[in-house]
């Protein structure tokens, strides 16, 4: 069986680290992600201006292509790419004016009207495939790897489409529980990471990282499991500008939780592209006994 | 020719010859003004007809230089419609106006310095992520390109896939005339198509021992018997020469192996 999938223009080039591990372990669990033979960027950012429709266009337009393949449900993977697609599709459905403008501007592909149910892959773990059954299926499981589950943004707010409680979110702990390892609950677990203020006021980010990194650390977490390669790159840059400001600060590895999944189902790990993490996450994994000693990757610092 | 006749305007002259012109004529508009031109004439042709002296916006007359950009509208359809002015036919009531050239920057880099990586467009073309897929650049490509999916594909890191999309791009740069974005499409996709041509395909290691035999004359004998060949003796050679078939394979070889 197979899923339409939307990887996102990030996963193809700075985050193949989340990309790879997930294709590859959705085939060990015979549910085979089915990339969109065309798809587009899916807009970066959903675009909140009542009359910015334009920004709308890119995102209504993937959801099309997925209708083009006769999919009622479009995977994704990336935290903002699954933001952007469903609150657009939300957009189609609900807003009938809308809808007829962007429907009458893109006259060269068929209407569309929120057909496609856009889901997120930890959705599909936990509700096509379930905790339960996703556990017989770990070989490696992660014992004692005490694992911080970071949620960031993108998979929780707003509320209409938030794939879980957007207070008290649970998916990744059970995730993480699956696999065998022990998740780490703290309380900044859905702050924000500072997401697209990098590129208008950078230096302001690792103030935005310190007290994620700091209460993960002090609730005893070895690890961050994230969820959005922008949350990656704003905490994995961060901490190396916290190294050099705050003497005595931890930096601690950044994992992608389909990197854990990979890792646990025990495939190959260089379907993880682990040389793509920030944090140094090699020594930790060889403490674990999650990677044989002989394994060996050029981290990219951080 | 008198020194007075040659100095008619072309547009007289365009009358005079008028007469001659036994094909239905009919209206076109070029920038605006009505010209009456014989049906089944080129865009480039009805505009000489017209008195236009064209120097630029024309090059090859053949359809793959992409100097003759043309756009045009018909009276009660809002649809802008593209063309090469050198290979669509005139219709009625066309309003035409070409657009030969079209401001877009080039980036300046040092080829051999390149690598295949996707960073090297990103660095060289950072306005490529103003894209909003609009898809107005493929609306507006005369050679039916998906402009959209190249640009889509660049952005995705998948230069391969930017090069063969636009295999048949003439750089006519119409698909930048009309960009939401202000990208510079044609100019991203040469520099695709070269970094694919040269970073990317494996070079044909095959080529460089045929180009040692040529140059030890291992084709001489050869090519000094044609040149002592008879004009009938040519043009049967040329009759009778084995062509290979469009649906040869790999292994396919001439009747005639002597030259190989």
């Amino acid at each position: 069986m197979s899923l339409a999938y939307y990887p996102g223009c990030t996963l193809k080039t700075k985050a193949r680290n989340l990309e790879g591990p997930a294709v590859a372990s959705m085939e060990a669990l015979g549910l085979k992600l089915d990339e969109l033979p065309r798809w587009n960027c899916c807009g970066a950012v959903y675009s909140l201006a009542e009359d910015d429709l334009l920004h709308q266009v890119a995102p209504v337009r993937n959801l099309i292509r997925a209708r083009e393949q006769g999919k009622d449900e479009l995977v994704t993977l990336c935290a903002f790419c699954f933001n952007t697609l469903k609150r657009a599709n939300l957009l189609m459905k609900e807003d009938a004016e809308k809808r007829n403008t962007i429907n009458s501007f893109m006259n060269e592909e068929a209407d569309y009207s929120g057909e496609v149910k856009v889901v997120h892959l930890l959705e599909v773990l936990r509700d096509e495939i379930g905790w339960e059954a996703l556990s017989q299926k770990v070989k490696l499981p992660l014992r004692e790897l005490k694992a911080a589950p970071y949620y960031g943004c993108m998979l929780l707010r707003p509320r209409e489409i938030a794939i879980d409680s957007v207070e008290d979110p649970a998916i990744l702990r059970e995730f993480l529980k699956a696999l065998g390892a022990s998740p780490v609950d703290f309380p900044e677990s859905t702050r924000c990471c500072g997401s697209y203020q990098i590129v208008s006021s950078p230096d302001d980010i690792p103030e935005y990282a310190r007290p994620i990194l700091n209460s993960a650390l002090s609730h005893g977490a070895e690890a961050l499991v994230l969820t959005c390669p922008l949350c990656d790159y704003n905490l994995g840059r961060a901490q190396q500008e916290l190294v050099k400001k705050q003497s005595g600060f931890r930096k601690m590895p950044l994992f992608y939780f389909t990197q854990l999944l990979a890792l646990a189902l025990g495939l190959d790990p260089r379907v993880c592209n682990f040389e793509l993490n920030h944090g140094s996450p090699e020594s930790l994994l060889k403490e674990k006994n999650l990677l044989s000693q002989s394994e060996s990757f050029q981290p990219i610092g951080g | 020719m008198s020194a007075k006749q040659r100095k008619k305007k072309p547009a007289e002259t365009a009358v005079k010859e008028e007469k001659k012109i036994t094909a239905k004529l009919i209206p076109i508009y070029i920038m605006g003004k009505r010209y009456e031109v014989p049906e089944g004439l080129t865009i480039m042709k009805a505009m000489e007809y017209a008195g236009y002296i064209l120097i630029r916006g024309c090059g090859c007359r053949g359809g793959t230089c992409g100097a003759c950009g043309t756009v045009y509208r018909k009276p009660g359809d809002y649809k802008l419609q593209v063309a090469l002015a050198c290979q669509k036919t005139v219709e009625p009531d066309m309003y035409i106006a070409q657009i030969p050239f079209f401001p877009a920057n080039r980036a300046a880099y040092d080829f051999a310095g390149l690598t295949a990586a996707p960073e090297e467009v990103f660095k060289l073309y950072p306005e490529l992520f103003r894209c909003v897929a609009c898809n107005s650049c493929t609306k507006t490509c005369p050679q039916g390109i998906e402009v959209m999916d190249a640009v889509s594909a660049l952005k995705q890191g998948n230069i391969v896939e930017a090069a063969r999309l636009t295999f048949d791009c003439i750089q006519c740069g119409l698909c930048t005339s009309r960009c939401f974005g202000e990208l510079a499409q044609y100019h991203m996709f040469q520099l695709a198509r070269r970094i694919y041509g040269a970073k990317i395909v494996p070079r044909a290691e095959h080529l460089a021992g045929m180009v040692k035999a040529v140059n030890e004359g291992r084709y001489d004998r050869f090519l000094d018997e044609l040149k002592q060949a008879k004009e009938d003796e040519l043009k049967k050679l040329y009759q009778e020469r084995e062509v290979e078939p469009m649906t040869a394979g790999e292994d396919w070889k001439p009747k005639d192996t002597t030259y190989l």
